[in-house]
């Protein structure tokens, strides 16, 4: 995924001036900083919820149009914040809406369904329930996997652990780590916890005002800060960490 | 609706349903969701009907007209045209454009209401004058049957003998004389206006009420004056006057039948042999066999052989059993074309409403109109709403126009509860359903209706019971249904026969509004009702 000078604006705010961005394959790319940043909206042009103003966004070395959108989505999963599942389905509804859709082997998909239940350490048992049955954590294990069922190249994650508690969180932090690391999946994380990011980011990408500050490993970001807002926004969250 | 008498319990007659040809019509529709499925299954609906007699005789909703209508069925048969009769189809304006689209072929009418309510000039013509302007229509007239019924005012006997009433002129000294006349005579070019004006009426308590109703008032005193016809049986029954109308202000009503010009000249010749042959004084009696026996064609042949059967019979021309049966076999077939009524006309709301509440979710100026000309639509009084679609070419006096305009009440809530049920789901859903890259039609079928299902049950569950109140209306255009004995029980004063058709539907209401929770524990998806 290559973003080129792209850019956003909502009437006279603009979310997002013209960026640059790539997401490197099999590496987890962490956007971080504080809210309103433009991280959000940079990972909803990249799936073309919202339409970029100017630039340019291709995905697999091919321009990303509308012609082809629906295409490409199949080839990136999402997940969100609250799950974003279908309340009217059950759990396993959920995950194989899309292969069904697209006219998937039942047994192809029922394998891939196991496949995914276990990876994602989600009971069988549960695959009838509906979402409203399920609490917060399975909900968003529920969520991964309907985004991983068609073996996305790109996985896109929007602040998806914002909602849990700290130990179901913790949890599902340690199993999503192991997950990426056992498909050797590429990953675009967006988080505003800076601990998060550190525990799963090749690189973190730190935005503020709708520009991308610094591009780095935690060590860049630390030694060699891009400006002061870098160093104020990592001893802020390190602050409050070591109360 | 013009001169409207009492209506009688029409059905009582029982002698027009086997005339009736109807036309069975299945409709099926492949691609509406399960759901949808339900309704289309509703059986077999019936449309507009077409005549296998030669001449159809139309009448007006009240008791005279009726007769009249009979009595020219029956003469039409006897001279060896077969004729139906279609009774109580409504008001002037409803039977004169039947005869002009050829619905029917001929319908007894009044010289006066010809002059002033069709013709639109002024009340003095010739019937000369009418003949001609009536003949470039297409339209013949006979000559008089032989009696007039004009218009009159009419007091209770003993009131105005105490007050020294006999003429219209002597109420000018009565400034506090409550006066309550029918809705149409307040309207007419006629009517009360130019009346007042003529005779410098003082009276300013004047209020509208329906004509049966009005016959109460008068008795029990919260009315003193009404309007009423010369021949009206109500007037010797009640032991009222008819105040002369002394500086002749009201035309002549003389009934007449009007006809289509093209009809075979031995059915014309059939119906002239009517002219002269009906005086005042037969008709009333007439009218008042009619009212007393609420049997029409009973009525007619007094017409056939007056004096035999003119002998009062005990009352109930049949046995109670027989009553029994016959209003079972009514009630069903009232309930039958009730549900046909409203049912059709409800999955008409359906098939069109869903599409528009989904284009109308999308908002812009496009939504806008949808839900804005939807709102219009049901502001306009579902009577006025009949009455307009009655003169378009292909509507007309048919169930067809009773049931559009029930598809066209039904309409907003459908549009708006899908509409709003469309827009209520969370954005990061919609999102969800786009990231994951459904089709945007798969998008509507797999996420987006099923998730504002609810909704637009509700929807039309309020479109499905405001069709069955107001499919009661579809009586005054005679498309039947369980408003027959309503509108005849308002039109009569009996509250029985009023009740024979609003507690069943009343009950039916209540049974769709049943019939519809039950629905929706099938068809709204489990996991939007944990």
């Amino acid at each position: 995924m290559k973003l080129e000078d792209v850019s956003k604006r909502y009437g006279d705010a603009v979310a997002l001036y013209p960026t640059n961005l790539s997401v490197e394959s099999g590496e987890t790319t962490v956007l971080i900083g504080p809210s309103g940043c433009g991280k959000s909206t940079l990972l909803r042009l990249m799936i073309r919820l919202i339409e970029p103003d100017s630039g340019s966004i291709e995905f697999d070395g091919k321009p990303v149009t509308p012609d082809n959108i629906n295409a490409l989505r199949r080839q990136i999963g999402y997940v969100i914040q609250e799950g974003g599942l279908f309340p009217h389905l059950t759990a396993r509804a959920n995950v194989l809406l899309m292969a069904r859709h697209i006219g998937k082997a039942e047994e192809e998909t029922h394998n891939r369904l196991l496949e995914l239940s276990e990876l994602t350490r989600f009971s069988e048992k549960l695959l009838p329930r509906y979402p409203v049955e399920l609490s917060g954590g399975q909900r968003q294990r529920v969520s991964l996997m309907r985004a991983l069922m068609l073996s996305p190249e790109l996985l896109l994650l929007d602040e998806p652990l914002g909602a849990l508690d700290p130990l179901v969180r913790a949890s599902l932090q340690k199993d999503l780590k192991e997950i990426f690391t056992r498909l050797g999946q590429t990953v675009l994380f967006v988080t505003h916890d800076l601990a998060e990011a550190i525990y799963f980011a090749d690189e973190i990408v730190l935005l503020n005002e709708g520009r991308i500050v610094q591009k780095g490993t935690i060590t860049d970001l630390r030694e060699r800060p891009a400006d002061l807002f870098v160093t104020e926004f990592i001893n802020a969250q390190r602050g409050i960490a070591s109360l | 609706m013009n001169r409207i008498r009492k209506t009688e319990k029409q059905e009582r007659a029982g002698n027009h349903e086997s005339a009736k040809s109807k036309q069975f019509l299945r409709f099926r529709i492949p691609w509406v969701p399960n759901f949808l499925l339900i309704f289309s299954c509703v059986p077999a609906f019936l449309i507009h009907s077409s005549s296998a007699a030669d001449v159809v005789i139309g009448s007006k909703k009240f008791t005279e007209s009726y007769v009249l209508g009979e009595i020219a069925k029956r003469t039409l048969t006897e001279a060896g045209i077969p004729a139906e009769h279609r009774q109580g189809m409504g008001g002037s304006i409803i039977l004169w454009e039947a005869l002009r689209g050829g619905q029917i072929d001929a319908y007894p009418e009044y010289t006066g209401t010809i002059a002033t309510e069709i013709l639109k000039s002024d009340s003095n013509v010739s019937p000369d004058q009418v003949r001609d302007s009536l003949e470039k229509l297409g339209v013949g007239m006979t000559a008089p049957l032989g009696f007039n019924n004009t218009y009159a005012l009419v007091m209770r006997r003993s009131e105005a003998q105490r007050l020294g009433i006999r003429t219209i002129s002597d109420l000018q000294r009565y400034p506090e004389l409550k006066f309550g006349l029918t809705h149409e005579f307040l309207d007419r070019q006629d009517g009360w206006r130019p009346l007042r004006q003529r005779y410098a009426l003082p009276q300013q308590n004047v209020v509208g009420i329906d004509h049966a109703l009005g016959y109460s008032a008068l008795a029990n005193g919260s009315i003193a004056v009404k309007d009423a016809y010369s021949t009206d049986a109500k007037i010797e029954q009640n032991d009222l006057v008819v105040l002369e109308d002394d500086l002749h202000f009201f035309p002549k009503y003389e009934a007449v039948f009007l006809f289509r010009s093209s009809k075979h000249a031995d059915a014309i010749a059939a119906l002239r042999r009517l002219e002269g042959t009906l005086d005042e004084t037969r008709m009333i009696r007439l009218n008042a066999e009619a009212e007393r026996t609420k049997n029409y064609t009973r009525a007619a042949d007094l017409y056939f052989n007056l004096g035999a059967a003119l002998a009062p019979r005990p009352s109930g021309h049949s046995g109670p059993s027989h009553f029994e049966d016959s209003f079972l076999r009514k009630l069903t077939r009232w309930t039958l074309r009730h549900l046909e009524l409203a049912g059709f006309s409800l999955l008409l709301s359906i098939i069109v409403g869903i599409p528009l509440g989904i284009v109308a979710s999308r908002g812009g100026a496009v939504g806008q109109v949808i839900l804005g000309s939807a709102g219009v639509v049901q502001t306009i009084p579902s009577l006025a709403l009949l009455a307009l679609l009655v003169p378009l070419p292909f509507f007309g006096i048919s169930v067809r126009t009773a049931i559009a305009a029930l598809f066209l009440y039904g309409l907003l809530p459908i549009v708006r509860n899908t509409a709003t049920g469309l827009q209520d789901i969370p954005r990061a859903l919609r999102e969800s359903a786009v990231a994951l890259g459904l089709s945007p039609i798969a998008r509507l079928w797999e996420v987006y209706l099923p998730m504002a299902s609810r909704s637009i049950l509700s929807g039309i569950k309020t479109s499905a019971v405001i069709n069955i109140g107001t499919a009661t209306l579809a009586a005054l255009i005679g498309a039947g249904g369980l408003g027959e004995p309503i509108i005849s029980g308002l039109n009569l004063n009996d509250h029985v026969t009023i009740l024979e058709g609003a507690v069943p539907a009343a009950v039916l209401a209540l049974l769709v509004q049943w019939s519809f929770d039950l629905l929706d524990r099938v068809l709204i998806p489990r996991g939007l009702r944990l």
